[in-house]
């Protein structure tokens, strides 16, 4: 780790590689031509997990693949991370394919980055002279955009564990490896009485419908379980939409965007209520 | 044709799941495809494009690119020493844009370059300075009908305007049905990309090219002509093929590599990236079809009106062709004499559409089984009742007037299709994985619809209008080895091993040895038009005859047996009149024997200014229905099963037939709700698998299939084509089902979610 620091510190043209599925995408496709190429999957305090009771979180490596989150233990202590880790391309990319990496690239699209931000994440970076926490809204600044500077690497990712359900849905227009068109992450914390909402690929960064949040709390006991009714989750999906700004691309339009986030929130709603 | 007795089904031969030769290469990673080629002292091959859909090309200058370290050539438009143009039907396409002239697509040809390493190339390629005069592209073909967009080109911006005028213009039906159907452009989506490996002759005045493609015979022709030499100094040889799909019949990367070869004195290889694939082949015809049906009370159609406007972007290529077979298929596999059609393939600035499997029936069938379902609601009836009343027969006269006189079973094709099982329905606690939206988990089962539809189809088999596309295959015997040539190109459909069946059968032996498949023999035609079991099958079947005949000529002389009575039956030569058996095996030894055959179908005739001739060879037939699970919030969909009896003729190889239906069947869904190649001003936004979605395997459906089998008289081997029919009637099926569980028209497909929801 100390000898990865040094390097990158040395090297501020650097690329980490991590699983590669992005940056030989940009080498191959986009002709990128990274002076220096770092590659971090060898490092195994990077690869690992650590389930923290104390704390009551879980620690995730920045270089573990997703192959490692979609099933298993870690997957029934975070079912959200594993349904986002499932969904993402095939199983090919999923064995290479990292947290570090989705982070990396920063596209609103990715399919990791509504979890982090529904369940507050901690993003752990570490420098040769320095190291910072930062929390999940607080890195992905743009589309494609991060605070990262040169010769930061993310470590881990901390997630807080919470008693309640949650969920990743993602919309996209075929049933499996594909790049999501409007996708919500939705967490119940049943202790603190509230649920978080969290809407990727409908804005240039990770949206938290953080007014439909609260008003869902005004509107509904979240603490333990709860109902809602087909109105409530209605309305608590349309807020969440308007939260959001969506655009048009060869992939879909706004319109749509808007309205499958809406839908996504609603059935989520109604999934973490019954 | 040859009779499939109980004895021949031995394996291996025809009638049985004979083992593919390319079968374990492939499987195990082992084939050379022909991106895997590689030549001593090679150089890499790159090619420059354009931009801009449509702009005056100002000037190139090369000379910074000449002075990388590596790089060994730059050719341009002036250094195309033959023909500038080429195309198969028109040689309207330059082989690279010329200063002065307009570029009109967007990855048209510029120049290629070939240097040491392809990161030479690629620097090569930036260090070239282009400059163009930005024009307004044309992209709407419409303007190229009301003649308000500018001539793109010396030819003209109208590649063919056909009408048919058949039966009385008069009719109007009691009941009327119509709509305007929009059908986005497609791509082939191969998965072995354009690659090629040109060698030239020491001396440099000829070259042997390894070229992935559908037709060995019509690529060198076109070569040659550009490269101004004679055509028996150019050869080709068949590279290791990765699909084709109708993107293979046209010239794209074959004459530039040749040049850089002859150019430099040095073997070149081009290959194709996935993005470059995209600009480097042609697409199937975006289409907008308006029809009207006229019908009486019971259903009967009357008469149909039809216009259709096939975008043929910038260039030529089989864009008459494929009108022509739209135009042809208004009908569908219904009875029908009166109409009035008016077809136009046109030039704009969009990417060039050709070839793709179902050439120009896929559009045209969408329109009229669209227009069955309204027909259906309309009357009354059943999807199922209203396209049985109508279903066509041998014997029918169709509104070319041509005679229908292939076998037509097409009232069996649906009946059969009918009594397959409806699967169950979606359980409250289906695997989540199978639910619209898949691994998205975006749906609960109680949030599901589900839909029915049908679609029934008829293909024409073959060239049309007149063209002679004829096979020639030779076989032979020779060491005591049976030895088949052909020009036929195997581009995954299993021709190889169809060609051994088929030696095996007629000759009675079981090792059949296969030369390369080049330039060394006639043309095989294409591989294309589902027309290679029936025009290459016979060829093989011809030869082998010829030289079966010889042989049994000369064991009869040589063994004093009376030749009427000698028969090849199993792996035994057997006189009927003594029962006598003498192994195949052990007499070959003893003879040289060697014939080439060409198989020719019947002659067909060009169609007349009202649409009127024999113009096809033949036809085939098949019934789709569909059942899809339809998201009705989010738009998303999943077929859940294909049903479809396929007019097959005969089959020859059960697991190949399979594999047909269940591959064509795929792609016509991939038509149906994903695979779109989307064009703004001309412009390509998705060249590549992120965006261009094909189907992945949770998308594939069930299929639940029964082959009809009645042999077609008129075919070598009874069989008819089966390539493309699967992929023709599915789609309008899976719209029809997605039509049945929201209750919406959607007039266009794929249909996008919020086609659905929206
Ligand atoms: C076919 C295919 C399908 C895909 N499908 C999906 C999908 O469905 N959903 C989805 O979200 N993504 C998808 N992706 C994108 C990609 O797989 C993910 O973004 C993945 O998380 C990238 O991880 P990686 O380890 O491969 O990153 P890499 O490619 O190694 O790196 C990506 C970027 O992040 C940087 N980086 C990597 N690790 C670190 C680190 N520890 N610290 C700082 N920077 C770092 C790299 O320098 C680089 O800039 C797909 C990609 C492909 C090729």
């Amino acid at each position: 780790m100390d000898h990865l620091l040094e390097l990158l510190a040395d090297h501020d043209d650097a690329s980490v590689l991590a699983g590669g599925t992005d940056l030989m995408v940009e080498v191959n496709l986009h002709g990128r031509r990274p002076g220096t190429v770092i590659p971090v999957g060898g490092l195994e305090e990077m690869r690992e997990w650590n389930h923290r009771p104390r704390s009551n979180s879980v620690t995730i490596g920045a270089a573990l693949p997703y192959s490692d989150m979609e099933r298993g233990p870690l997957a029934e202590l975070l079912p959200a991370l594993a349904q986002a880790a499932r969904t993402v391309g095939s199983p090919q990319i999923r064995a290479a394919g990292t947290i570090g990496g989705n982070l990396g690239t920063c596209s609103p699209a990715g399919d990791i980055l509504p979890v982090l931000a529904a369940l507050d994440a901690t993003i752990h970076v570490l420098h040769r002279d320095h190291s910072r926490d930062i929390r999940f809204a607080d890195f992905m600044t743009g589309v494609k955009r991060n605070c990262l500077t040169p010769g930061e690497v993310v470590h881990s990712v901390t997630v807080p564990l919470t008693r309640g359900w949650q969920g990743y849905a993602k919309v996209g227009t075929r049933n499996a490896m594909v790049i999501s068109t409007a996708s919500a992450c939705l967490v119940h914390d049943a202790e603190e009485g509230h649920v978080a909402l969290a809407l990727g690929a409908v804005a240039p960064t990770i949206v938290r419908a953080v007014k439909a949040e609260a008003w869902l709390s005004r509107q509904v006991d979240l603490r333990g379980t709860f109902r809602v009714s087909p109105e409530t989750a209605h309305e608590f999906g349309l807020r969440a939409a308007s939260e959001t700004s969506p655009i048009t691309d060869h992939r879909s339009t706004a319109e749509y965007r808007r309205h499958a986030v809406s839908v996504l929130a609603r059935r989520l709603l109604e999934r973490s209520a019954s | 044709m040859s009779v499939v007795t109980g004895s021949s089904t031995r394996f291996g031969a025809l009638g049985s799941n004979a083992n593919r030769p390319d079968g374990n290469a492939k499987v195990q990673g082992g084939f050379a495809f022909s991106s895997d080629m590689w030549a001593e002292n090679m150089l890499w091959g790159a090619t420059m494009r354009s931009p801009h859909p449509h702009a005056r090309l100002l000037s190139i200058d090369a000379s910074e690119a000449w002075k990388i370290p590596g790089v060994e050539c730059v050719v341009t438009a002036d250094d195309v020493p033959g023909l500038p143009n080429y195309g198969l039907i028109m040689q309207d396409q330059p082989v690279f844009a010329r200063v002065g002239d307009t570029v009109r697509y967007l990855g048209e040809p510029i120049l290629a370059v070939a240097a040491d390493h392809p990161e030479t190339c690629r620097r090569a390629l930036a260090a070239i300075k282009v400059r163009y005069e930005v024009l307004e592209p044309v992209t709407d073909p419409e303007r190229c009908i009301d003649g308000s967009a500018p001539p793109l080109h010396p030819d003209g911006n109208v590649f063919r305007h056909q009408r048919i005028v058949s039966g009385d213009q008069t009719i109007i039906g009691e009941i009327q049905v119509e709509g305007t159907y929009e059908i986005g452009m497609q791509d082939q989506a191969f998965l072995g990309l354009e690659a090629a490996l040109a060698v030239p002759d020491t001396g440099g005045d000829g070259v042997e090219l390894y070229i992935a493609t559908q037709w060995l015979h019509e690529d060198r022709k076109q070569i040659a002509a550009c490269l101004g030499l004679p055509e028996e100094k150019v050869r080709l040889v068949l590279g290791g093929v990765g699909g084709a799909f109708g993107a293979r019949e046209d010239i794209s990367l074959q004459v530039h590599t040749c040049l850089l070869a002859l150019r430099t004195g040095r073997p070149v290889r081009i290959s194709y990236s996935r993005e470059e694939s995209f600009f480097g082949h042609v697409h199937r015809h975006p289409a907008t079809i308006w029809m009207r049906h006229h019908a009486d009370a019971q259903g009967r159609i009357l008469r149909i009106e039809s216009r259709m406007v096939f975008d043929g972007g910038a260039y030529c290529s089989t864009s008459p062709a494929v009108l022509i077979n739209a135009i042809t298929h208004t009908q569908g596999p219904y009875k029908c004499e009166n109409a009035t059609v008016d077809g136009w393939a046109l030039r704009t600035n969009n990417p060039p559409c050709g070839a793709m499997r179902g050439f120009g029936v896929v559009q045209a069938c969408f329109a009229h089984e669209s227009q069955m379902d309204k027909l259906a609601a309309a009357t009354g009836l059943s999807p199922v009742e209203v396209r049985l009343r109508n279903a066509m027969e041998t014997g029918d006269r169709l509104i070319t007037g041509q005679i229908m006189d292939s076998v037509a079973p097409v009232e069996r094709c649906i009946r059969e299709t009918d009594a397959i099982p409806l699967p169950p329905p979606m359980p409250m606690d289906a695997n989540e994985l199978l639910v619209p939206g898949g691994t998205g988990l975006t749906a609960l089962p109680s949030n599901i619809r589900r839909g029915v539809g049908w679609g029934v189809s008829i293909k024409n088999l073959m060239y049309s209008e007149g063209f002679d596309d004829f096979s020639t295959a030779r076989c032979r015997i020779s060491n005591g080895a049976v030895h088949v040539k052909f020009a036929t190109a195997e581009v995954g459909q299993g021709f190889v091993m169809l060609a051994q069946q088929i030696a095996r059968s007629v000759l009675g032996v079981d090792d059949v040895y296969l030369d390369p498949i080049d330039t060394q023999v006639g043309s095989a035609g294409s591989t294309s038009a589902s027309r290679q079991t029936w025009m290459s099958g016979g060829a093989v079947d011809a030869a082998c005859r010829a030289v079966r005949d010889e042989l049994l000529d000369r064991v009869a002389t040589a063994r004093g047996l009376v030749r009427q009575e000698l028969r090849i039956d199993g792996t035994d030569i057997v006189d009927a009149l003594t029962g006598t058996r003498i192994a195949v095996a052990e007499v070959i030894g003893d003879h040289e024997i060697d014939h080439t055959v060409e198989y020719h179908h019947p002659a067909t005739e060009d169609l007349d200014e009202n649409g009127q001739g024999n113009c096809h060879v033949a036809f085939a037939f098949v019934a789709h229905r569909a059942v899809v699970d339809v998201d009705p919030d989010l738009g998303l969909v999943k077929v859940v099963q294909i049903a479809t009896a396929q007019d097959v003729g005969r089959v020859l190889n059960p697991l190949s037939v399979q594999g047909q239906v269940e591959g064509g069947i795929a792609q016509g869904l991939g038509l149906a709700v994903m695979e779109e190649i989307i064009v703004t001003d001309g412009k390509v936004r998705n060249p590549s698998f992120t965006d261009y979605l094909l189907p992945t395997f949770l998308d594939a459906p069930t299929v639940d299939m029964v082959l009809i089998e009645e042999p077609e008289p008129k075919s070598p081997l009874g069989a008819k084509g089966v390539g493309e029919p699967p992929c023709v009637s599915v789609t309008p099926a899976i719209a029809n089902a997605i039509r049945n569980a929201i209750g919406r028209e959607l007039p266009r497909v794929p249909v996008r979610p919020y086609d659905i929801c929206l």
